[in-house]
């Protein structure tokens, strides 16, 4: 039965979207580029990096320069704690491809809500805001506002147009493990031959005990179990990609 | 295509296209052909439903590769001249009405506090706590080295970073308050106008008419005006959620800020030159009342003339900023 004329999708039609954090942004090449927002928590651990670096260079120069005699130090230092507040992350992120140093320890990066660099007057409209998304108290307001929007965006975030995804380091190739590729035994969806592709490619990063688990479910299929089931399973991974 | 096979033919391009990336000199003037070339493998690749990790691999290279092309050109020269030049005199008129109104919220309150603070000694106890009042009596006393700080000790370099950080600090509160739907705002510059109006009316009737506005004069030209261009700046961010027009608020906040960022620019600026003025020329008692005024009158003059005349007749930019 068709919904037409009725507004609401019927509970059987409706499609559920995975709930995840990948952002997609059409570019002008035409293609659909994907992003991994970055929740609150990595930005908070990223901000207490920064915090705990810049208290400790203002700590050093503060300490330096109390050596100058007369008030002209605290001068000084009033000079630099004032840049240091307001600028530090406006200078990082426009001229460090959107990282500061905290952010770049967590592989997160500032950008564009369509993915392109963040400019001067973007970067300093959202660091400027601070002062409100630290309303009531300790960023309460801003963590509010992250968690309502659907982009992980704090006030100053809506306001300058920004996202903070992650960057991850380039990734080498996945290595195939040495097996002897075999042939599916039977005729599989497409959905399966990419589970499987992904499993044969993802064998340094899972552990030995959840591989056989999972290469049991294939254990019917395949004629064997664990180590042997994983061999199986990989070896058909590998005849997939094209080894033969 | 196989993916082991399709991997195999263009695994090279994408190394080299990687370490291409990590260099942050040239990029090579084929760099955007094999952007495209990178685009259109992708598309094959998630077409084809190539295994999970090819894809992203893929996706990861493509959007360094978007990320390191869509930069701003910075290659524009006298970008700075041209934006004291021509953008930010524009940028003041084009929202003359509310720097009107920062200028009615900040001058209002003001003027009606230094009416009533010159006429009743009281008032400016309700406005600040008795030893504030005690330290203003003692900046402004004549007969002392300098005028308008706590400590004659002070050095005029301890001055300029105090204002500064002081002074800069406010008006980008200002400007943040915007953010409240504009209620910040208003209460900033209400703040300040009743603060700065109260101690200029008890000044003025302790008699220390000769010590006092030679000290504001000066550098009043830029600060002041600095600090009613933050206060429209954060109006602009207050009225665009409270009326976007024809956009959603999201979208309507996002056009004011660019252009609110364009009048911070220029106040930054001005607080810079007003904490320079304040901390080096206002404040020295050696020189006398008449130069300084001479002087506080000329750069009013200099000020007014370069918001409402600077930056007319020259040419439209092509682009937008």
């Amino acid at each position: 039965m068709s919904s037409a004329g009725r507004g609401k999708p019927l509970p059987s039609e409706r499609v559920v979207a995975p709930l995840d954090t990948l952002y997609q942004v059409e570019t002008p090449e035409g293609i659909d580029l994907q992003a991994d927002l970055a929740g609150p928590l990595p930005r908070a651990i990223a901000y207490a990096i920064d915090s705990g670096l810049r208290a400790l260079v203002l700590g050093a120069l503060g300490i330096a320069l109390a050596f100058i005699p007369g008030r002209t130090g605290i001068g000084v230092f009033l000079l630099i704690s004032f840049l240091a507040e307001w600028f530090y992350p406006v200078l990082f992120e426009v001229y460090r491809n959107g990282q500061t140093p905290g952010k770049k320890w967590l592989r997160l990066a500032v950008v564009n809500d369509d993915l392109t660099p963040v400019r001067w007057s973007t970067s300093l409209v959202r660091n400027l805001l601070r002062t409100v998304d630290f309303l009531p108290m300790a960023y309460i307001g801003g963590l509010l506002c992250t968690l309502l929007n659907g982009r992980f965006q704090r006030l100053g975030d809506l306001a300058a147009g920004t996202l903070v995804i992650h960057r991850p380091e380039p990734a080498p190739a996945a290595g195939l493990p040495a097996v002897r590729p075999c042939a599916p035994p039977a005729a599989l969806s497409l959905e399966d031959q990419i589970a499987i592709v992904d499993f044969a490619q993802r064998h340094a990063q899972i552990s030995g005990d959840r591989q056989r688990e999972l290469a049991n479910i294939l254990a019917d299929v395949v004629d064997a179990r664990d180590d042997a089931a994983v061999e199986r399973v990989r070896g058909i991974g590998a005849w997939l990609l094209g080894a033969r | 295509m196989k993916q082991q096979d399709f991997a195999a033919r263009y695994e090279a391009g994408w190394s080299e296209l990687e370490q291409r990336l990590e260099r942050d000199d040239a990029i090579g003037a084929d760099f955007p052909q094999r952007y495209r070339a990178v685009c259109q493998q992708l598309a094959l690749a998630k077409q084809r439903r190539y295994s999970t990790h090819l894809v992203a691999r893929l996706n990861q290279l493509a959007l360094r590769c978007h990320h390191r092309l869509y930069r701003d050109s910075a290659g524009q020269r006298n970008l700075w001249l041209r934006f004291f030049a021509v953008d930010f005199p524009r940028a003041l008129r084009a929202n003359r009405r509310l720097i009107w109104l920062s200028l009615a919220l900040f001058l209002v309150p003001g003027i009606a506090l230094w009416i009533g603070c010159y006429y009743n000694p009281e008032l400016i106890y309700s406005v600040m706590p008795a030893d504030q009042v005690h330290h203003l009596d003692a900046m402004y006393q004549p007969g002392i080295d300098k005028f308008g700080r706590d400590r004659q000790t002070d050095t005029d370099l301890m001055m300029f970073g105090f204002y500064i950080k002081h002074n800069i600090g406010i008006s980008f509160q200002a400007f943040a308050g915007g953010m409240l739907f504009g209620v910040g705002t208003v209460f900033f510059m209400v703040f300040n106008g009743v603060s700065i109006g109260a101690v200029a009316g008890h000044v003025t009737a302790l008699g220390y008419l000769h010590t006092f506005y030679p000290f504001v004069i000066g550098h009043g030209a830029f600060e002041l005006t600095a600090i009613v261009l933050s206060g429209a700046a954060g109006l602009k961010l207050g009225f665009a959620l409270i009326d976007p027009g024809p956009y959603r608020r999201v979208t309507a906040l996002r056009l004011a800020g660019r252009d609110a960022a364009t009048i911070i620019y220029g106040v930054i600026v001005m607080l810079v030159i007003a904490a320079f003025l304040e901390a080096f020329w206002s404040s020295s008692a050696q020189l006398p009342v008449a130069v300084k005024y001479a002087a506080g009158a000329a750069l009013w003059l200099l000020v007014l003339t370069y918001c409402t005349r600077a930056g007319r007749g020259f040419a439209e930019r092509g682009d937008g900023a």
